[in-house]
């Protein structure tokens, strides 16, 4: 059964657009075939504008917003790549490469990384803020898959992928701050975490290297990012890919 | 010194700490337990432990030291310049005893309450221009309103009493020295808004508010003054983070306190997704003063756009550090000099002098010296890069170099950043690991560049409002100290 939803109409860098009314800024932006880089949004599952590279400008909105989690009105004019936000997006990605270990070179994702893409994309080759060098550790403790800290971006994708679409919670994020880690179970080897199903779809959501399969060597990984809402899709409006 | 008939000895955390348990035990074996009554903050905290001696003529005198050796003058400035509406019963009434809050008028307004329609309610805090104290200063009438418009029968009021700007502890004073003040004014919104569930978010480090808390609700309970209002505790982990609305609400929940993107705010999707008003500490402890003198006569004092009193809590390099309630629009100087006795004299006799007064904890800025005449409002304080924030005022002098007070509170949100937005994370590192450099006097002009910019982008993308206001104590001082900055680049001449 098809609803059919009021409609707004809005401007996007200068380029007018109509989309449903309870559509997000982001979905507005892909349907107006424009594009703004994303990190912790995965269609399929909650957003929860954390990685702040979707930020947009409104106009006559005093503050940036995410465009993941902003919904759009009649009469917006957003824009998506002023001079502020491509300065500030190219911090973002520095940051991200400053504040983990991340080594092109011999990562699992190499060719196949979201981070990697964003970083090409915002024309970052090095960071200007001194890259931290946390000591982390990897988590290979699972019988199919491993966890690289060193190459995790802190984005969330599997912990709401496990607990929204597998439904086993296995993830969660442990400490604060810049002592964030992703968890298993209650801060357990994943091997240990009796909930985990071995599904692997955590492994298909993440963006990086940082979620691999053990059987992948550097720049063998294949993720998966529509399974989110593929699965989402055949749960609430049972549509199925074979269909 | 002669007798008085009767002692009341203030019983709060920093008297506690300074001894007030042996001042107490002393009073009571000179004039028995039926003449010393425990209190709550007697306001000059820096004196402590305080004991005030009421006599039979009116005359009260306050001493200070666990001998009551230090005779304190009740009509010294910090005292006569205080305008006491939030803690009007703080330091006068038992904390821990029901009847004597009643015997002062606890509750009265929430009795007249119940005849008004909610609405009438609500319409008389709008008038009374009564702002949010815990520090962003959302009206408070216009947030009642939006609850109270929301549909539904299920609605929670929350009470925000997770202080935890370093200087800060007005709500501290209120929750320790007059707890049903609190409750009543949770009653009284809840009435206004249709709510009939409370909660109050305690931080763990304030053991005796809790303690204070756990007992007036349980009294309140018993008596029935709360007439069916249901207020539960709830006890912080040591977030900071936690004071922000939607994290609290998270931690309320049981899940991480982590905040979340609004819209929606509290007011539509709260706790549980239910309509929630939540309110600091201060503001609620406003409301019955207001319901039961009017809005306009709160209104009456302060500025055309801050209306009404202000708890601060003054600390630093002052010589009367303690607790003041101040009509807002205040002057700096009044709070500082003249209330707060200015700097106190350096160990060789020079006189000391006011370099600064940060307001507004990590997220505010410094005032410095020349600016001493600003009123203390919302705009004012906001125009010169700082904020009114919940309370904390923080006197600085020479001895404190800015770029150093800069790094602490930058370590400071390094710290207690919850680690889900990007910026807040990984950006305060950064920040901090360049105040460092100039700390250390080994920057460059580079490095005063970088620290500039990234701040603009942690302010300016930051999820919540930790992140965005962490840059403040940089901006503000780079505003008003950039000498310091530039002369902590190697190389440049000392």
């Amino acid at each position: 059964m098809t609803q059919v939803l009021p409609s707004v109409s809005l401007q996007i860098n200068g380029q007018p657009c109509t989309v449903a009314a309870d559509a997000t800024v982001l979905q507005a932006i892909r349907s107006a075939g424009l594009h703004v880089p994303t990190l912790c949004h995965l269609d399929g599952l909650t957003p929860v504008g954390a990685c702040r590279l979707c930020l947009v400008a409104l106009e006559g909105h005093p503050k940036l917003e995410p465009a993941c989690v902003t919904t759009v009105a009649e009469g917006m004019v957003v824009h998506t790549h002023t001079p502020e936000l491509e300065g500030y997006r190219r911090m973002a990605v520095e940051l991200f490469f400053a504040e983990g270990n991340h080594v092109c070179a011999f990562c699992v994702a190499n060719g196949a990384c979201e981070l990697q893409d964003v970083a090409v994309e915002v024309g970052m080759d090095h960071s200007r803020f001194p890259y931290q060098y946390p000591h982390r550790h990897v988590d290979a403790s699972h019988a199919l898959f491993g966890l690289d800290h060193h190459r995790c971006i802190l984005c969330t994708r599997c912990v709401r992928m496990c607990d929204e679409i597998e439904g086993a919670h296995v993830w969660d994020v442990g400490y604060r701050g810049s002592a964030c880690s992703i968890i298993a179970g209650l801060d357990q080897p994943w091997g240990e975490v009796e909930a985990c199903t071995s599904c692997g779809k955590c492994v298909d959501a993440c963006p990086t290297g940082a979620l691999f399969r053990k059987q992948d060597a550097t720049a063998e990984k294949q993720p998966h990012p529509e399974r989110a809402q593929q699965l989402a899709a055949a749960r609430t409006d049972h549509r199925w890919r074979n269909q | 010194m002669k007798a008085a008939i009767s002692w009341r000895c203030c019983d709060a955390t920093s008297c506690r700490a300074a001894g007030a348990a042996a001042l107490r035990q002393r009073l009571v074996a000179q004039h028995g337990v039926e003449r010393v009554k425990s209190v709550g903050c007697l306001r000059l905290c820096g004196q402590g432990p305080l004991a005030a001696a009421d006599h039979e003529d009116g005359r009260v005198e306050l001493f200070g030291g666990v001998a009551a050796e230090r005779q304190l003058d009740p009509e010294h400035p910090f005292f006569t310049l205080q305008r006491s509406v939030v803690l009007e019963r703080c330091g006068l009434v038992d904390p821990g005893c029901l009847d004597d809050a009643l015997a002062q008028g606890a509750y009265t307004a929430l009795a007249a309450c119940r005849q008004l329609a909610p609405k009438a309610v609500v319409e008389e805090l709008e008038r009374s221009g009564l702002r949010g104290r815990g520090g962003a200063g959302y009206p408070t009438g216009r947030k009642w309103q939006l609850v109270a418009a929301q549909p539904g029968s299920s609605k929670v009021v929350v009470c925000n009493a997770d202080e935890g700007d370093p200087g800060a502890f007005m709500d501290r004073a209120v929750l320790e020295g007059d707890p049903h003040r609190l409750l009543e004014g949770m009653a009284i919104a809840a009435h206004a808004v249709g709510a009939s569930e409370g909660f109050i978010y305690v931080r763990a480090e304030y053991p005796l508010a809790i303690e204070r808390l756990r007992r007036a609700i349980a009294a309140a309970e018993t008596r029935g003054v709360l007439a069916g209002f249901a207020i539960q505790l709830r006890i912080g982990a040591g977030a900071y983070v936690c004071g922000e609305e939607t994290a609290l609400l998270h931690s309320i929940e049981g899940g991480r306190g982590t905040p979340r993107p609004r819209p929606p705010y509290p007011a539509v999707s709260g706790l549980w997704g239910l309509p929630t008003l939540i309110n600091n500490v201060e503001t609620f402890a406003a409301v019955p003063a207001i319901l039961r003198q009017g809005g306009a006569w709160y209104g009456a004092m302060g500025t055309a756009t801050s209306k009404g009193t202000k708890v601060f809590a003054l600390s630093g390099a002052i010589t009367h550090t303690g607790l003041i309630e101040v009509e807002m629009g205040t002057s700096l100087r009044t709070i500082v000099e003249t209330m707060g006795g200015g700097v106190p004299a350096n160990p060789n006799g020079s006189l000391g002098v006011v370099k600064a007064v940060q307001t507004g904890g990590p997220s505010g800025g410094c005032v410095p010296a020349a600016l001493l005449d600003t009123p203390v409002d919302y705009e004012s304080l906001q125009a010169l890069g700082s904020i009114m924030g919940s309370g904390g005022m923080v006197v600085i002098d020479e001895s404190l170099a800015m770029p150093e007070l800069a790094r602490y509170f930058m370590g400071f949100c390094a710290a207690e950043s919850c680690g889900k937005c990007l910026p807040c994370r990984a950006g305060t590192v950064q920040l901090e690991q360049l105040l460092d450099r100039f700390v250390e006097r080994r920057a460059t002009g580079a490095d005063l560049v970088q620290l500039e910019q990234l701040c603009g982008m942690v302010k300016a993308t930051s999820l919540c409002g930790l992140g965005q206001s962490a840059p403040n104590p940089v901006l503000s001082t780079l505003r008003f100290f950039r000498a310091e900055y530039e002369a902590a680049i190697a190389g440049a001449a000392p």
